[in-house]
């Protein structure tokens, strides 16, 4: 059920960020999630897209560096404690967290937050158990 | 023509070598102090005149020549013959102050090109062979060099010049060139090229190529041998002595054979310029005997080099000379510290990089300051920021114990260095001393 992540190596530098989604512009890529981490001189820019296959291409053609990671993407509901309970699914199992981001959606229903975990398969099978919805790569587009 | 192009030269007997250098070097000193004014003047001021001469165990009475003689000489101040006699120049880049300008009659360019001729047989070449030359043509003395070379061998020579690499791996595999001379840094670059159109070492005919006009490692050197699935030979010259194929490496890679039937070579303490004994590290000064047009007298080249002569597997006599630590132009002076960019490649090489690297030097509150540049590749790329920090951390603790100071690693983007499609830029130095 994981979906794709692409990350991609930035330099830490004014302008280097407008660079790359000016490739995902003209491609007309859709990104559903971004997120940044950041160090001193390079930063990770983490996207989710629509179409993984030809995000990495346009990518790769302009000579970025990408790698494609798993990660699991939650529905939550969209009111006070939503995050909490789906946290609170997590410690039980004793999964850790590397990092975790907001997708943009259109609907106020729910929110959908994309997670790095340490163990996939176990963090799935938690939500499942739990009765948390984990979306699809083939729903991202629905979103 | 088996494994020697001029075998009764290059395997001589020291005894030989020897009577062939005492006769020469008497003639030229001769041919300077009668044609080099600005040469017989540092002759006259040493109290030196061509009677001194004898035989080559004279060779140290004479005067040396800098690259600052060059420069106070500079056009025509140290040119042999008239120029009617001249049929060529090849110059430097420059990027260390002026330009060095060389002159050559015709003789001067068929012995430069036999010694071309003969690193090309030693990395196997024949006239069988395709050679494609992918030095440089022009002022640069890689493309003349190894292009005149290749068809004294008789290789069927493809004069391509340097840049468009997609039409250089075309031709490769068109024509099925066997033999390719060039930068080490370019190889390296065709190499990358290949990997990104989706080609292994298995997909181009090559079997031998000559790279040199640059300092390169070991590491580099089986990086290319890899990539390319070719064995890589060493070639060394510099502009003021003719070109590349002053020395040349045979197939026991263990060094480069000296052409000694036209150059000495003498290691000196650059401090006290005392003649140091073989197998100790010095400066490498070199005496073109038989060059008429620009003939350099105990030129000091700055390279940082020891000679060897043992015996030689593959049956050559010529003295070997290590691949130098660098050339002194090269060396940086960091925090007292010397440093060659060479020394940085093998870490980044040995730390899982490649070779694509910029060092870039300033001087913030009267300290110097190192900051490497090293291009992110593929392979050393992760989504987790700390297995990427490590990596970096790794490579400032490798530089540490290189060179004994301490560099700040910055990762870049790939392809942005900039390759000049010759010689690759690896110094950028802010200091304004």
């Amino acid at each position: 059920m994981s979906v794709k992540q692409i990350s991609i190596f930035l330099e830490n530098k004014p302008g280097k960020m407008c660079e790359m989604t000016e490739v995902l512009a003209q491609n007309k890529i859709n990104m559903r999630a971004l997120s940044l981490a950041e160090t001193d001189g390079f930063g990770i820019v983490r996207i989710i897209v629509d179409d993984v296959y030809e995000a990495t291409t346009v990518l790769k053609d302009a000579s970025y560096i990408n790698k494609l990671t798993s990660v699991v993407i939650v529905e939550i509901p969209d009111v006070p404690g939503g995050l909490n309970q789906v946290l609170k699914v997590f410690a039980g199992a004793k999964i850790n967290l590397d990092y975790m981001y907001a997708l943009a959606t259109e609907t106020g229903e729910h929110a959908y937050m994309v997670f790095r975990v340490n163990d996939h398969k176990a963090a799935e099978a938690a939500l499942e158990k739990a009765g948390i919805r984990v979306i699809a790569q083939e729903e991202i587009s629905t979103l | 023509m088996g494994q020697y192009f001029q075998p009764e030269i290059e395997c001589a007997s020291r005894e030989e070598i020897v009577a062939i250098q005492n006769k020469k070097l008497i003639e030229q000193v001769k041919h300077v102090w009668e044609n080099v004014p600005y040469y017989r003047k540092k002759m006259e001021k040493k109290g030196v005149t061509p009677d001194d001469i004898k035989s080559i165990e004279d060779l140290h009475k004479l005067p040396f020549l800098s690259k600052k003689d060059l420069r106070d000489a500079y056009p025509y101040g140290l040119m042999g013959v008239p120029k009617s006699e001249c049929v060529r120049i090849h110059s430097t880049s420059g990027t260390t102050g002026k330009r060095v300008v060389a002159f050559y009659t015709q003789g001067d360019i068929d012995l430069w090109e036999e010694c071309c001729a003969r690193a090309i047989v030693a990395a196997g070449g024949s006239k069988d062979d395709v050679c494609q030359v992918s030095y440089g043509f022009g002022l640069f003395t890689g493309g003349a060099g190894l292009n005149g070379g290749s068809h004294k061998v008789g290789c069927l020579t493809v004069p391509i010049s340097s840049g468009n690499t997609e039409r250089q791996i075309m031709f490769i595999q068109d024509l099925q060139a066997t033999i390719i001379c060039c930068t080490p840094s370019y190889a390296a670059y065709l190499g990358e090229s290949m990997r990104e159109m989706g080609l292994g070492p298995d997909d181009i005919p090559l079997k031998a190529g000559i790279f040199g006009a640059e300092a390169w490692s070991e590491e580099m050197r089986r990086d290319i041998e890899k990539t390319l699935g070719i064995k890589a030979y060493d070639i060394y010259g510099l502009t003021e002595l003719s070109g590349p194929g002053v020395s040349f490496e045979c197939s026991e890679q263990t060094g480069m054979h000296i052409n000694e039937d036209h150059f000495i070579a003498e290691i000196i303490d650059p401090d006290t310029e005392e003649v140091l004994e073989d197998g100790q590290w010095g400066e490498l000064v070199f005496t073109a005997i038989d060059k008429k047009a620009f003939p350099m007298m105990r030129y000091r080249t700055r390279d940082i080099c020891r000679l060897s002569r043992e015996a030689c597997s593959c049956g050559r006599t010529h003295v070997k000379m290590e691949k130098p630590r660098g050339r002194s132009d090269d060396m940086l002076i960091i925090r007292g510290v010397n440093v060659f960019p060479s020394q940085i490649e093998t870490v980044l090489l040995e730390n899982g990089y490649q070779a694509n690297y910029q060092i870039i030097v300033d001087r913030v509150n009267n300290t110097d300051t190192l900051d490497v540049h090293v291009e992110m590749t593929p392979e050393m790329f992760t989504d987790n920021v700390t297995d990427i920090t490590k990596a970096q951390n790794e490579l400032v603790a490798g530089l540490k114990s290189m060179l004994g100071l301490k560099a700040k690693v910055t990762l870049v983007a790939p392809k942005s260095i900039t390759r000049s499609e010759g010689k690759a830029v690896r110094v950028i130095d802010n200091r304004k001393i």
